[in-house]
């Protein structure tokens, strides 16, 4: 038997979902068989990992929480892959964010919340977008690669955030607690029918808002084709005069300010105050979801949903199995893995052929000369 | 500063270079190879934890070391599938890579934190430990430290004096000129794939049995994200990775001996030095690299091996 590859004349279309679904299994195999390895339950693991993400309403509603930060900041992280700048930064920028929130939130604290919220918003939107701009202007003007200065920008990210909790914004209520002081009533976004939807909040709105924004400035502008036009590389893109350095300033900033905005959605209306305890990895997150959904905004917001949910899931596993909360970080790994070596059959065939000898006259039938 | 102080500090800056710099060599050896491989912390992170594991449990040091080592090793095969025969796109692999192995390391390593193990132990070299200064800082180390002398050397002649080596850069080079040589390309890739894996796998060992003897997660913290940047600092050169991995201990030792005399600087701020500093190094490489391109013909000793990054298609 010889294993024959070729490259498909098209893209796999009606087929894809199989191969998804075959990634999927693939992986949730890794899965059971880590947590054989742990010593825990391997298929009543996944039971219980599936059972507290989809089993409940009240899950599901959480999961639809958590998916507002992750939808934005993959949003955000989508616009630099297209044109295969590589911003891993979400993370910091999110923490910046939030920390442009709290600002305006401790600065303007008398204001009403006509008048606080628009600032908050404002002000997460430009540090977040300032925090963007730094790799891409390093990127541009001295050829410093944007993986590395963004993803160190995280660490540095997170520690500002530390520093003004440990520091300057630390509230002398907390018992020595880094976390800022409860922001007033009028910077909290309040939740949109508590009894009914749980904790879900006014947040939710700029999801949709954020996506349509998204695929119309992709699909209906100038700068939008020259964005994907880009994406065939930087020497294609200056070859054909398109604003190259402009539209990467213009992604990374864009991606800076929707993770910020997530940033300063998630501190305003889940904590009303900013503590470490914010950073929970949905800027790591948004980029598993982003390459998953091929950087496309409705399967982002259906990724960034079911990944929230398995983060729902795993929580139920931590506490009915004690299983760290790690385990999620490993789903997410080993999708991601799977997927990206699954995407293979999309552009390539592989047939099964039985080796026969090129030539017959050359020498006998192999079965032939077995009978 | 007592003279005393200086030669703790120098000494401390070796070992915490140590790590850095076994990392950056296996970095340096699979992108000469043509294989991007950002998958150097979840590397890093596992090892650590294979290695205290092993040893924890047979109490041997280089057992341990072996096994960290060969989990280094098999993470980075993992990425060498997804993109060597698979054709998965190199940057997203080795993001994911990160995320499991990071994630493998604590959910694996939970129930061990807090635990100690006894790995390896400093000890003096006989007469090289005796020379003034020097003999204090080098030759009074653990066994990894003295290794990691010989590696960069190692890496050097494997890559520049051996006709493996030379494959070995044709395939990161030019796969297809290696191809036309009648060496197989995607081989020698998947080979550099796992030899860099494994002296990563070293370095994250040396964080668990060398470096502090005691089990926590996160004992990667961002060194494998430096010894990316490394590469690039040292332009695909054991040799220079020497110095950037040295000027990393020396920060990241600089940084703890300030936290642990009680200064008044924020930790914070004081945990924020080694990676501005990354992002220091790489400004400064990348100007290195531009004045060195405008003098024409050594502009090919500072750029990346020309298909860094391009996977091999199959042909067929």
């Amino acid at each position: 038997m010889l294993l024959t590859l070729h490259k498909r004349e098209e893209a796999l279309g009606r087929g894809a979902p199989v191969v998804y679904l075959c990634a999927l299994a693939l992986s949730l195999c890794v899965c059971a068989l880590m947590l054989a390895l742990a010593g825990k339950p391997a298929l009543g693991g996944l039971a219980v990992l599936f059972r507290g993400a989809f089993g409940q309403t009240h899950a599901l509603l959480d999961a639809l929480l958590k998916a507002i930060p992750i939808f934005l900041c993959s949003l955000g992280v989508a616009l630099s892959f297209r044109m295969q700048i590589w911003n891993i930064g979400a993370e910091g920028q999110f923490a910046l964010g939030a920390v442009g929130a709290t600002w305006a939130a401790l600065t303007f604290g008398g204001q009403p919340a006509v008048v606080l919220m628009p600032l908050m918003l404002l002000s997460a939107l430009i540090l977040g977008a300032l925090w963007g701009l730094i790799p891409a202007w390093l990127r541009l003007r001295l050829g410093v690669n944007e993986i590395i200065s963004s993803l160190m920008l995280n660490y540095v990210g997170i520690l500002v955030l530390e520093y003004l909790v440990f520091g300057a914004w630390k509230d002398p209520l907390s018992f020595g607690f880094p976390m800022s002081p409860e922001f007033p009533p009028a910077a909290q976004l309040s939740r949109i029918w508590p009894g009914v939807l749980g904790k879900l909040h006014w947040g939710l709105l700029a999801c949709p808002l954020a996506g349509v924004a998204y695929s119309v400035f992709l699909n209906r502008t100038r700068l939008g084709f020259e964005l994907a036009a880009c994406g065939e590389g930087e020497r294609v893109a200056r070859y054909a005069r398109l604003p190259y350095g402009f539209l990467v300033l213009l992604v990374m900033g864009l991606g800076g300010a929707l993770a910020g905005l997530a940033g300063s959605i998630e501190t305003s209306a889940t904590l009303g105050r900013l503590q470490p305890t914010l950073m929970v990895g949905y800027g790591y997150t948004a980029i598993v979801v982003a390459w998953l959904a091929r950087l496309k905004p409705w399967p982002i917001a259906f990724t960034a949903f079911l990944l929230a949910a398995l983060r729902v899931g795993v929580e139920a596993m931590q506490l009915e199995l004690q299983i760290p909360a790690a385990f999620g970080q490993i789903m997410e790994g080993a999708i991601l893995l799977c997927v990206l070596a699954g995407q293979f059959f999309l552009t390539y065939s592989v047939s099964l052929k039985r080796a026969r000898p090129a030539a017959p006259k050359a020498s006998p039938q192999p079965e032939e000369a077995q009978a | 500063m007592s003279p005393e102080l200086i030669i703790a500090l120098l000494a401390a800056t070796v070992q915490a270079g140590t790590p850095i710099l076994y990392a950056t060599l296996g970095e340096i050896i699979s992108e000469r190879a043509g294989v991007l491989n950002l998958g150097v912390e979840g590397i890093m992170a596992l090892s650590s934890f294979a290695g205290f594991m092993a040893c924890h449990l047979t109490g041997s040091a280089w057992l341990g070391l072996a096994v960290g080592g060969l989990a280094g090793a098999l993470l980075a095969g993992l990425h060498g599938v997804v993109c060597q025969v698979f054709l998965g796109n190199q940057v997203v692999s080795g993001l994911a890579l990160t995320i499991f192995g990071v994630g493998l390391c604590n959910f694996l390593g939970t129930p061990y934190i807090g635990q100690s193990t006894d790995g390896f132990h400093q000890f003096a070299v006989p007469l090289l430990a005796d020379i003034p200064l020097l003999g204090a800082i080098f030759f009074r180390q653990d066994a990894l430290v003295y290794l990691s002398y010989l590696a960069p050397v190692a890496v050097w002649f494997l890559l520049w004096r051996t006709s493996f080596g030379l494959g070995l850069r044709a395939a990161g080079e030019m796969p297809d000129a290696a191809s036309a040589a009648g060496r197989n390309p995607q081989r020698l890739r998947f080979s550099g794939v796992l030899l860099g894996g494994l002296l990563c796998g070293l370095g994250g060992a040396y964080l668990s049995l060398a470096h502090t003897h005691l089990w926590t997660t996160g004992l990667s913290g961002g060194r494998g994200w430096v010894a990316v940047a490394l590469v690039i600092f040292a332009f695909w050169r054991p040799g220079r990775a020497v110095a950037g991995a040295y000027l990393f201990g020396g920060v990241m030792a600089f940084q703890l001996r300030l936290q642990a005399s009680g200064t008044n600087v924020p930790s914070s701020l004081l945990l924020m030095l080694p990676y501005v500093l990354t992002i220091v190094v790489l400004v400064f490489s990348a100007a290195r690299a531009r004045s060195a391109r405008k003098n024409g013909p050594t502009a090919r000793n500072s750029a990346a091996p020309a298909a860094l990054g391009v996977n091999i298609e199959p042909v067929g």
